[in-house]
């Protein structure tokens, strides 16, 4: 099968953190456009949430498994541990409470993927600087009175968040406004301030699967009737 | 099993007949023999995988497509089913039967009793959803078909899409489930009671035995069917249909006439349908719908299921304005089945027109279905 090249700069990234295989969650899925490239490339079984109805109805109609209906009141149907790779991909900003989101996505999933855009990076420091006005760029378009993004933060914000909560950052990735590739945890100096855009693999310390036990005999086949 | 088949010239329509079955009902009760009549569109391919059941609504019949001889009118889905329709007969075989206890040429009340020159009324058995889809296993199963690609169905239909893949998920691939739900609520059962009251209060039932003079209790049927039909509407809807716009006349006639549009409709409504329904026929699948109740059981009966039903993909199509299955009736079939990391798409479509609009021009739900069905049979015919 051919490889289908990525839409998106960050899809492409993506795509590099995860292996062959596995189960996967896209949050914001839009038309099912990662979910189809990782589908192709990497063999996965994709499900998608999504918010807007009419992106809904594309992914359904090219054939995924896309609900239609909002991550942060929905995802507490998923059972824990129940994907792989949980993907929030440009959304954590726009969500009301980000940290209960973080936590849901490593609940359902062993790994999460989370990518932002950076607002510690220099242009929006320097625009608020000089300008003294909240700064619009072309990662964050919008201005103040309509923006879809009501909580922004720093790449630096979101490891003190990710220390605090005993997230393992296990691979993060920066990308400069040029598309410059790099690695956020082997750079020294700068990286808060050149990261337009960081794209992060995310799991607890120490992770093990719940073991469940229980005192009941499991299910023997054929014992439980079906109606 | 042996199985018979004719065609009704006059129903235009296909009667498989069971015989020596005794299929045993939900009720405990058992029917020795039964038929059901039932169309198909398309053609069945050579590896039989491309086979589509529709299951009709309360009133539907078996006339999906084309021409309905009942009623001199196209068959109630035909803007969905057929040539490069959504439901597309040029790539798919499509099959609806009537229900059992339906009034179209299936085994109902209207129909003779076994062996006798009289007709069951309400002496015939107590039928419910799941009946009916075991009697629609057992056509599935005389026409040589081992798998059904898909069940699609609206309201009733989609209980019965949903009772499929509860029991029998491992003859199907998935399911399309409209404006559905896992039971049918207490407001949908007082409206049914009403509806059913109306035609046992009409002098003409008389306990189910008006066919013995050759007689319909019309006024019973029509009402119940006027107060139905409001429930398939919306506010809305209505409101844009009709206003408070006057029927005929300029001004108000002070008396009880059908001074207003929306009561001349309503009253046309119940009219035309006395001409095409069985009264019994009403109060038995009215019923079976009332009986539907998989709230406390769902999600057991797919997570224990002793038939495989991993591989079971679901579309469930739900309508803003649709009050009778609300989208929150869709949302937990969809929940559950999120929860057991099912296969489910969901989506809740933005319209005015109400519950009915599974059956009107909803240009989203055809691109779902026509994708859906397109797609998926793509990856089994890879």
């Amino acid at each position: 099968m051919n490889k289908i090249n990525s839409i998106r700069k960050d899809w492409s990234l993506i795509e590099t953190l995860i292996a062959e295989d596995r189960k996967i969650l896209d949050i914001g899925c839009g038309d099912g456009g990662l979910m189809e490239q990782l589908e192709n490339n990497r063999n996965a079984i994709t499900h998608g949430i999504e918010l807007n109805r009419d992106l809904a109805a594309n992914a359904i109609a090219r054939g995924f498994n896309v609900v239609h209906g909002n991550a942060e009141l929905d995802l507490s149907q998923y059972s824990n541990n129940s994907f792989d790779y949980v993907i929030l991909s440009q959304t954590l900003q726009a969500m009301m409470k980000p940290k209960d989101i973080l936590s849901e996505l490593l609940r359902i999933g062993s790994k999460a993927i989370v990518s932002f855009p950076n607002f510690g990076h220099w242009k929006i420091r320097l625009q608020l600087l000089i300008s003294g006005k909240m700064p619009v760029t072309e990662s964050l378009p919008y201005t103040w009175y309509d923006t879809p993004n009501i909580h922004f933060f720093t790449i630096k914000d979101f490891l003190n968040l990710c220390n605090e909560m005993n997230i393992v950052i296990e691979k993060s990735i920066g990308l400069t406004s040029k598309g410059k590739q790099f690695d956020i945890s082997e750079s020294v100096t700068g990286v808060n301030f050149f990261t337009h855009e960081a794209i992060f693999l995310l799991s607890y310390k120490n992770y093990e699967p719940v073991k469940i036990k229980s005192s009941k005999k499991v299910f023997a086949k054929n014992s439980v009737i079906a109606n | 099993m042996k199985t018979k088949f004719t065609t009704d010239t006059k129903l235009e329509s296909e009667i498989a007949y069971f015989e020596n079955i005794n299929l045993k009902l939900e009720s405990g009760d058992i029917i020795d023999n039964f038929k059901l009549a039932f169309k198909t569109y398309g053609k069945l391919n050579a590896d039989k995988t491309n086979a589509i059941l529709v299951c009709h609504a309360l009133t539907g019949d078996q006339y999906v497509a084309g021409n309905n001889p009942i009623t001199g009118r196209e068959g109630w889905w035909s803007r969905m089913v057929g040539p490069n329709k959504p439901i597309d007969t040029h790539k798919f075989f499509v099959i609806c039967s009537n229900v059992l206890g339906g009034c179209a040429g299936s085994t109902g009340p209207k129909e003779l009793r076994n062996g006798s020159d009289v007709a069951y009324g309400g002496n015939f058995p107590s039928v419910t959803i799941k009946d009916m889809v075991k009697a629609q296993s057992l056509l599935i199963e005389s026409l040589n078909i081992e798998n059904l690609f898909s069940v699609i169905g609206g309201s009733m239909g989609a209980m019965q899409a949903l009772q499929w893949a509860i029991d029998f998920p491992d003859k199907i691939l998935n399911i399309i489930h409209i404006a559905g739900a896992l039971k049918h609520s207490a407001q949908n059962i007082a409206f049914h009671e009403v509806g059913r009251q109306a035609i046992m209060s009409d002098p003409i039932w008389k306990n189910g035995k008006y066919f013995e003079n050759n007689e319909v209790p019309e006024r019973g049927l029509s009402v119940a069917r006027m107060i139905a039909h409001i429930t398939y509407l919306s506010e809305n809807a209505m409101h844009r249909k009709f206003g408070r716009k006057l029927q005929s006349r300029d001004i108000i006639s002070f008396g009880f006439d059908a001074d207003f549009q929306v009561e001349s409709y309503l009253r046309y409504q119940g009219k035309s349908f006395v001409e095409r329904f069985d009264a019994n026929s009403y109060l038995y699948l009215t019923r079976a719908m009332d009986y539907f109740d998989h709230d406390e059981t769902f999600r057991k009966n797919i997570e224990f299921s002793h038939n495989p039903n991993n591989h079971l993909k679901y579309l469930i199509v739900s309508f803003t304005s649709d009050w009778l299955f609300p989208t929150i009736e869709s949302k937990m079939i969809v929940n559950q089945l999120n929860s057991l990391s099912r296969e489910v798409s969901f989506l809740e479509i933005d319209t005015d027109k109400g519950h009915d609009s599974f059956l009107l021009e909803e240009p989203q739900l055809d691109d779902v279905i026509k994708g859906f069905l397109t797609n998926n049979f793509a990856k089994i015919d890879e």
